[in-house]
């Protein structure tokens, strides 16, 4: 390997390097700030690496990795991710005891495992990202290990996770005895030519995108879901419902676009019928929820509906080009969002001495007692409910456009549908935090950490400035592709 | 001038919002000044246009039509820009918005006692919202603001709203949003229509020039209509009105009623029948046919009512009705007769909701039933309410008649029939008003009530309403001067397709 090639996964060394460091660093000397602070460099110095390496790419390191701006973009996205989580967990870990410390330890190994994702362009390498990511997920998951409900979330995530994981390998199985490789540039050209067993190929295919819907929580696999988002601590339930299913994203879009799957129509057919399934089903269960967590993973269910739209857009070939621009405004509005309606969580949670669960009932009069928090959770919900002068409006305005100019209106309407009923149980939460002061019983409050506070307030001016002025990341986006 | 207008509202609810602090008094106070700021800025800027250019015809898509233009990038990305214009119908909307603002402050003026900083920052940015919308150009500005102004108005209604507004705030919320969303469909659908060689474009001129034809036009003008309508609100998309009006706080009331509705007068005008002049003659027949019904449903409805608000919110729904067939008519007079309605109904029925308001601040019911007899306590109160009742029933030398008739003998050039059903509706507007003056006004006073009657604040407010709907029913000249260059401008566009109208319409006319 060349000098250059490491310079082109630098940040993935420098993630791997801070894992170690921050091991070491505990084995020494046990101290919560030291190793939050530790993490939060290595994440941050992960993400300035990314800056650097973009100026020799594209270059493919090995067999297994491909760095090019689409790949250094989503890491450095995930590291900022990552440090955010660690900076937003402070406030939760301080409250719960005992040795906590190994838990910024796993964000940043399961940063570097959705790193990995991003990078990857062989199947071997997807699958050591993602079970680096799942696995620092499941320990994440169980970490206030005194209470019952993150443990069962843990054990659930795990055993469905494992199935979702031999499901994979066993496409990676079916694809390799019928091509004999395993690289996606290789297995797009061995596609066209294999004469013989498409329906094998396609069946391994379709077993890949199955095991990867389950991480994605796509319907029909989602069921996992809400018990594992309202049991994790909810800054890790929202590392996982943006950087986890991201990385995913990315790798299944990378996997579709490079090894060419559109050429099986039905297969691509079966992730828009994905699609519809997951933006109906999973806005209509949020809708039932009086748990703000759960909602959320609904919600959340809905939104990774819409980005697979996606998939079928790029069926035509002369939208492709967008719909990709569109996927990736899409998860970055839709991390930054994610993540701060999370963290945001987190604070009202810490404010009210109960824990993982926010009922509807918590928040109500939140306007009139934290009017900060309560006007970042109104940012962050209008975001996620795609109205104007948000993030989250922007990447429903591109998803729009993709889909109008790939002419695909079944997919419109349901994405129309389930905006509508979106709309609805948002709006509800905002209806609950600006019911009358004298209307609500909780008067116990703590003030919020200020790095919480802080975090949530650059998310939420993030959102804002990418919901009002979007046109730099756009021509970015427009001029990576 | 148009984007710093914007903004100064935009900037003094944030100032109103803190005043707060200081004293619950000052923030509706930076709302009078700021919107009397914004007024003298609108009219210190008229002052320099030269006088000739107020009666220049206007072609649509030519930048120097406009009173006033301006654009700034944006989203070069996608052919967005912060395309402003204004002509006369802008214009007019937009001294109307003002103009109303302040009647809300004022109806309001000591009804808030909840967080009047909040409330007064709403109501800026509920006024900021509509002056974009009545400005942008650009399609996907116009959108932007369409949306953005329903979050305040939200939250007007959900924080200081009556009884039920949980149930009215989402209501109104999920209308609007679910139709935007239609119309949003049908920007982009339409903006990749005239996609050219250098992208697509949302801008107001490009697009006039691409209007689809054909079954693709249709469904497009659709999501256009179905957005407009349900703002307008027009028959059967109305049923969010009664409640959002009823339950809204007055200032609420008065904005909805007032200015809101308004919006989707507007977007009908300026958008949905000149991008799509085919479609919209076709569709036409179905549009005024909406528009009867519109006008009789919610007359029939209004009689029904017990509750005061509520009888004014469904005699908006039958006078809406007028300015949809009016539109729809698309000959001069029956335009003059919308442009009319839009203004007149939006006084007269502003009046009316800040009535209502006002008996419900000193009375705490807005059942009719507990009332009667209020004109013996209240003499101040029952004459405005008498006044503003026969204005909205369509007494000859107020703005409301002339609007109506123009509508009716506009309509008349083009189908008979449709005029011969929408008169009806001056009769039972008739109906519903003296009944509603009956059953509040007159009869048997209650002895054990004391009731305030109306102060001098309560009095200006109802006396420049008057003024102006006296102005506008005996001498309604200057509003036609000032919306005719428009008008002429955009009818050119459609005398083609819209000839073939009263054929049209002879087919399915009994």
């Amino acid at each position: 390997m060349s000098a250059s090639d490491f310079l082109a996964i630098a940040p993935l060394l420098v993630l791997a390097a801070g894992a170690t460091a921050v091991m070491l660093q505990i084995a020494f000397m046990r101290s919560v700030p030291v190793t939050a602070i530790l993490s939060m460099v290595a994440l941050l110095l992960a993400a300035l690496s990314c800056v650097s390496a973009a100026a020799i790419t594209p270059l493919q390191v090995g067999a297994l990795l491909s760095a090019d701006q689409f790949s250094l973009l989503f890491t450095a996205l995930f590291c900022v991710a990552g440090a955010v989580t660690c900076g937003l967990s402070l406030d939760y870990i301080r409250h719960h005891g005992d040795e906590p410390e190994e838990y910024f330890l796993l964000i940043v190994l399961a940063t570097l495992g959705a790193g990995v994702l991003a990078y990857a362009n062989h199947l071997a390498s997807l699958l050591l990202g993602l079970e680096l990511l799942s696995v620092s997920l499941y320990a994440l998951i169980a970490y206030p290990n005194r209470s019952l409900l993150p443990l069962e979330a843990a054990s659930k995530y795990l055993v469905l996770s494992g199935a979702a994981s031999a499901t994979l390998l066993f496409g990676f199985a079916l694809l390799y005895a019928g091509t004999g490789t395993l690289a996606f540039a290789e297995l797009g050209e061995k596609l066209g030519q294999a004469e013989m067993g498409t329906g094998l190929l396609m069946a391994g295919s379709a077993m890949i995108f199955a095991g990867l819907a389950f991480k994605l929580s796509l319907v029909p696999f989602h069921l996992w879901t809400p018990d594992v988002y309202d049991g994790a601590p909810a800054p890790i339930s929202g590392f996982l419902a943006s950087v986890g299913k991201a990385a995913v994203f990315v790798a299944l879009l990378r996997l579709f676009l490079e090894a060419d799957l559109f050429r099986y129509y039905k297969l691509v057919q079966l992730t828009g019928l994905t699609a519809i399934l997951s933006m109906l089903a999973g806005n209509l269960l949020a809708l039932l929820q009086t748990n703000i967590k759960r909602m959320l993973a609904y919600s959340s269910i809905a939104h990774l509906g819409y980005l697979l739209m996606v998939f079928m857009i790029c069926l035509d070939t002369g939208s492709r080009a967008l719909a990709v621009e569109a996927a990736m405004f899409y998860l970055i509005a839709y991390t930054a969002t994610t993540i701060a309606a999370f963290g945001l969580l987190t604070l009202i949670n810490e404010s009210q001495v109960e824990r993982e669960q926010v009922q509807l009932q918590q928040v109500s009069g939140l306007f009139w007692r934290q009017p900060l928090l309560a006007g970042l959770m109104l940012v962050a919900l209008l975001s996620l409910a795609g109205i104007p002068l948000t993030a989250g409006f922007i990447g429903k305005f591109y998803l729009f456009t993709a889909a109008v100019s790939g002419g695909n209106w079944v997919l419109l309407a349901a994405l129309i549908l389930g905006s509508a009923i979106g709309i609805y149980y948002y709006l509800r939460v905002v209806f609950y935090m600006t019911r009358g002061a004298d209307e609500h019983k909780h008067t116990v409050t703590l003030s919020p950490g200020w790095s919480g506070s802080a975090l949530s307030c650059l998310l939420i001016a993030s959102i804002l400035v990418l919901g009002i002025v979007p046109q730099t990341l756009m021509a970015y986006l427009r001029s990576i592709l | 001038m148009m984007l710093q207008l914007i903004l100064l509202l935009l900037v003094a609810g944030v100032v109103a919002w803190q005043a707060e602090r200081f004293s619950s008094t000052l923030p509706r106070w930076v709302t009078v000044v700021a919107v009397l700021l914004a007024l003298l800025m609108l009219i210190a800027n008229l002052g320099g246009i030269p006088a000739e250019r107020f009666t220049l015809v206007s072609y649509p898509g030519e930048p120097q039509g406009w009173l006033m233009y301006s654009q700034h990038a944006w989203i070069p990305r996608f052919g967005i820009s912060l395309e402003f214009g204004m002509d006369g119908l802008s214009l007019l909307l937009l001294l109307l918005t003002l103009g109303l603002g302040l009647v809300a402050v004022v109806s309001s003026w000591d009804e808030i006692e909840f967080k009047p900083g909040l409330f007064q920052a709403n109501l800026l940015w509920t006024l900021a919202g509509v002056a974009g919308v009545f400005l942008a150009l650009d399609l996907f500005l116009f959108f932007l603001f369409w949306e953005v102004m329903l979050i305040p108005m939200y939250l007007l209604i959900a924080i200081w709203g009556h009884e039920k507004r949980a149930y009215a705030a989402m209501k109104f919320f999920i209308f609007t949003q679910v139709s935007g969303l239609l119309m949003l469909l049908s920007i982009v659908v339409l903006a990749f229509q005239g996609a050219g060689e250098d992208g697509i474009s949302f801008s107001y001129s490009d697009l006039l020039a691409s209007a689809p034809t054909g079954r693709a036009g249709m469904l497009t003008m659709l999501g256009f209509f179905i957005a407009f309508t349900v703002k307008l609100p027009g028959f059967p998309f109305h049923t969010w009105l009664p409640d959002a009006h009823t339950q809204a706080p007055t200032a609420g009331s008065v904005l909805l009623a007032g200015i809101l509705l308004k919006t989707g007068a507007y977007g009908l005008l300026r958008f949905c029948i000149p991008l799509f002049p085919e479609a919209s003659m076709q569709f036409a027949p179905v549009a005024m046919g909406l528009g009867v019904l519109g006008i009789v449903y919610g007359a029939i409805l209004a009689f029904a009512q017990s509750d005061f608000k509520r009888l004014v919110a469904y005699s908006s729904v039958s006078h809406m009705g007028f300015v949809l067939l009016g539109l729809y008519a698309w000959n001069s007079l029956a335009l003059q007769g919308a442009i009319m309605q839009m203004v007149a109904h939006g006084v007269s029925t502003a009046a009316l909701f800040m009535m209502a308001g006002a008996l419900q601040h000193r009375l705490h019911t807005r059942d009719m039933f507990r009332m009667g007899g209020l004109w013996q306590q209240a003499p101040r109160m029952g004459a405005c309410a008498m006044f503003f009742a026969v204005a909205s029933l369509g007494l000859p030398g107020m703005g409301n008649f002339v609007a109506e008739f123009l509508v009716l003998a506009g309509l008349f050039a083009v189908s008979p029939w449709m005029t011969a059903a929408a008169a009806l509706g001056l009769i039972t507007a008739a109906v519903y008003s003296l009944w509603m003056m009956q059953q509040a006004f007159q009869g048997r006073p209650d002895n054990n009530r004391e009731m305030a009657d109306f102060g001098v604040r309560e009095m200006s407010a109802m006396l420049v309403m008057m003024a102006v709907l006296l102005g506008l029913g005996l001498y309604p000249q200057p509003l036609f001067d000032l919306t005719q260059p428009v008008l002429e401008g955009l009818l050119p566009r459609m005398s083609e397709p819209m000839s073939a109208l009263p054929r049209l319409l002879s087919e399915v006319s009994p």
